[in-house]
């Protein structure tokens, strides 16, 4: 077992609703923004010397600009309905990582600050000024939310926590206050086209070098070209599919899938990056012009169809933000949707059985699934609502003979985050990351323990570099992620279609 | 309005002001819920994909609370019942303000007046409710609390007025229907039925500057009101439209 300087809860008998512990994670800090990240993406270098001011008047901006945001201060009745459903109250205890106290932490701000209750009797209102012990609680715990949307499912007015946390982080970036870890990635993307800050060189080689290993492992000439004009499709994947491990697994189970199907297909050095970081810190701006590199990628290349790889809160941005960020798609052929999910772009060819499969190539997994947030309750696939479901247990099911369901109450679309979402995904966060996981690895154990589960498939880059880190600290292998590609991978038989 | 007494002309005037405030406060808040833009296409899914589904969804959740039933039984009861009494106390003064009152609003009074006493009884679970989990102790505000205790008190003096101090109940209706036709006349001078008005005035100056407005705002709410089909129509932001 992974060792920790904090904590792990203990999972053995489930887990069940903490008691209120205030400030448990009140400590957690995330390592501030360098001068020149926030310059880049157009905030103050440092902190702004008139920030209340300027963060009442940003907030003031945001709620006439978001019907969200100005409604959902206003509506709460604190039933409460959400307080025992977010990953992190269950994980760590800490009051204000209900999602209700977390929206506090701004509501008492817009009270004090906005409406006439507030302004007459603050203190029974809780109504509170915007001080720097708040912009601390700010700081803390808004970086304590993954934006993954569990708790907007059981409200009764569906307010959505993530809508208030992406609000909270402009807000401080527009005074200077930013979070390293996601700043630095959007700069890179913006710089260079990917979060990794990958040079087009090294991309070159390491689609060579995949190209060489494919060949070597199946004696079949599968390509992975990159900026080939003309090709039918344009692949958009997170930039870890060409890095990291397992993702990289899921890239080569694509690259398969497209030769299968005999559908001419590129990457783009222009665009070399899925994920889009801006939606993280609430930035319209940042998204749009992350989305706006992709389209415009697209359209260089003459493709006539986008097809996206497997990343939860990229495929958010794509499924529900493009069309508006970066659209019309007119250069795009109108028959395929904009975009297509690698998922779906699979499961149509399963449908005409088009795939030539060896399910018992994946005999060795017991597989479940995992539900990433982003894709279970801010997207689609297909053209039913809850496709995002069905089509990649469809795939699973059609790739593996030994395929077992999760608890449904922490899977489809109350699948628990896997503790690493909305920008959380850095170093000095994993406490938060691993006390996070915990519902989600609970249900997991349940399935290991009692049905024999060994692998979890799953379609989010960042679910699993999550999954990577955080399980071994609960005495998993980190081996039991997988890819649902890779899964599909490992069965397809290439060669003679 | 000469000849009125002077607490009649005080509650004439305060019964005025206070509607006026009900009524352009939450007016002036859903008109302006109503008029901010939606930048982006963010319905919670899975999701209906057409206005119809929406519009089912939305019905189911303002029958049956069904969102709040997923999210927690225990609250689901307490809140639901509240909120059903309510209608059988809104049944119960609507025969105040109507002249003459329909056959059917007559008929139904009975099985009203049933309903409508139970009015304490969620009061007190939800006021329980906060201060016996510990999470709901601790998102709970002074503010909270004293909604439910106003609204209790109102429901406390409306059942004196029916139960043990009985009213001059023309008197009052004949106050209340000259309140709505802008002919006032003198009120009934009963204690009771005094801090009974008093209260109501109150929760009505309240209800636009608090979390009560959820009543208007669930008709708003991204979440659950726009349509899921960003890829097969594209949403336009109008903020941002070049």
């Amino acid at each position: 077992m992974a060792k920790a300087d904090f904590e792990i809860p203990d999972i053995k008998n489930g887990v069940s609703v903490p008691a209120v512990k205030p400030g448990a994670m009140a400590h957690v800090k995330y390592h501030p923004a360098s001068e020149a990240h926030l310059t880049k993406l157009g905030f103050p270098a440092k902190r702004v010397d008139n920030w209340k001011e300027v963060a009442l008047a940003k907030m003031n901006e945001l709620m006439g600009k978001y019907k969200s945001l100005s409604l959902f201060l206003d509506v709460c009745v604190k039933c409460g309905a959400c307080a025992d459903k977010c990953h992190y109250y269950l994980g760590t205890g800490d009051p204000n990582n209900m999602p209700v106290a977390r929206q506090e932490l701004m509501r008492k701000v817009y009270r004090k600050n906005f409406t006439l209750g507030g302004k007459l009797f603050g203190g029974l209102a809780r109504a509170e000024d915007l001080t720097e012990e708040v912009l601390r609680e700010w700081m803390a715990y808004f970086h304590q939310c993954s934006q993954c949307r569990r708790c907007s499912v059981f409200c009764p007015f569906g307010i959505d926590t993530a809508e208030i946390s992406m609000a909270a982080r402009e807000i401080m970036d527009s005074i200077g206050i930013g979070q390293k870890y996601t700043l630095e990635i959007i700069a890179k993307v913006h710089d260079t086209g990917n979060n990794l800050g990958i040079p087009k060189d090294a991309l070159i080689g390491t689609l060579e070098f995949l190209e060489e290993d494919v060949k070597e492992t199946t004696g079949v000439d599968v390509k992975f070209p990159l900026d080939q004009k003309g090709a039918e499709v344009m692949l958009i994947v997170p930039s870890a599919d060409f890095f990291s491990s397992p993702h990289v697994d899921s890239l080569v189970g694509y690259a398969k899938v497209f030769h299968a199907a005999g559908i001419s297909y590129t990457f783009s050095s222009h665009a070399s990056e899925f994920a889009n970081f801006g939606m993280f810190i609430g930035s319209y701006d940042n998204t749009k012009k992350i989305a706006t590199r992709i389209a415009d990628a697209g359209r260089d290349l003459g493709v006539k169809r986008i097809v996206v790889g497997e990343c939860g809160h990229a495929y958010r941005v794509a499924y529900s933000f493009w069309n508006t960020l970066a659209g019309p798609f007119d250069y795009l052929d109108k028959n395929h949707s904009v975009p297509t999910h690698v998922c779906e772009f699979t499961d149509e060819l399963l449908r005409r059985n088009a795939l030539k499969l060896d399910k018992s190539a994946n005999d060795e997994f017991t597989v479940t699934y995992h539900d990433s947030c982003n894709v279970a309750r801010a997207s689609r696939m297909g053209t039913e609502p809850g496709g995002q479901f069905e089509i990649p247990r469809n795939i699973l099911k059609a790739v593996c003979n030994k395929y077992v369901e999760m608890d449904p109450e922490a899977n489809r679309e109350k699948t628990f985050c896997c503790g690493g979402g909305g920008g959380l995904l850095s170093d000095e966060l994993l406490e938060v990351r691993v006390k996070g996981a915990a519902p989600k690895v609970s249900a997991l154990k349940e399935v290991m323990d009692n049905q024999g589960v060994n692998t979890m498939a799953m379609i989010c880059a960042i679910c699993k570099a999550q999954f990577t880190k955080v399980l071994p600290y609960y005495d998993i292998p980190m081996e039991a992620v997988a890819g649902v590609h890779q899964l599909v991978s490992n069965a397809i038989q290439l060669g003679d279609k | 309005m000469g000849g009125l007494s002077l607490l009649s002309l005080v509650y004439v005037a305060l019964s005025y002001a206070a509607a006026a405030i009900f009524v352009g406060g939450l007016m002036r808040k859903l008109w302006g819920y109503a008029v901010t833009p939606n930048p982006l296409c963010i319905p919670t899914t899975p999701s209906p994909a057409t206005k119809g589904g929406v519009v089912a969804r939305l019905a189911l959740n303002i029958v049956a609370f069904a969102d709040l039933f997923k999210g927690n039984r225990w609250t689901w009861i307490g809140g639901y019942a509240f909120h059903v009494i309510l209608i059988a106390v809104t049944v119960r003064h609507l025969r105040l303000f109507i002249y003459p009152v329909p056959p059917l609003l007559a008929e139904i009074q009975p099985l009203a007046l049933l309903i409508a006493m139970l009015l304490p009884l969620p009061l007190v679970y939800l006021l329980a409710r906060r201060k016996m989990v510990d999470r709901y102790a601790w998102i709970s505000s002074p503010a909270d609390y004293g909604v439910l205790i106003l609204i209790l008190l109102i429901a406390l003096s409306g059942l004196g007025l029916k139960f043990v101090s009985h009213s001059d109940l023309v008197g009052i209706k004949h106050f209340l229907l000259g309140l709505l036709m802008f002919s006032p006349v003198d009120m009934p001078a009963h204690p009771a039925f005094i801090i009974h008005l008093t209260l109501v005035l109150m929760l009505a100056v309240y209800f636009p500057y608090s979390k009560l407005v959820h009543a208007g705002g669930v008709f708003f709410s991204p979440t659950r009101m726009m349509v899921d089909d960003p890829r097969e129509r594209r949403h336009i932001n109008p903020w941002a439209a070049k």
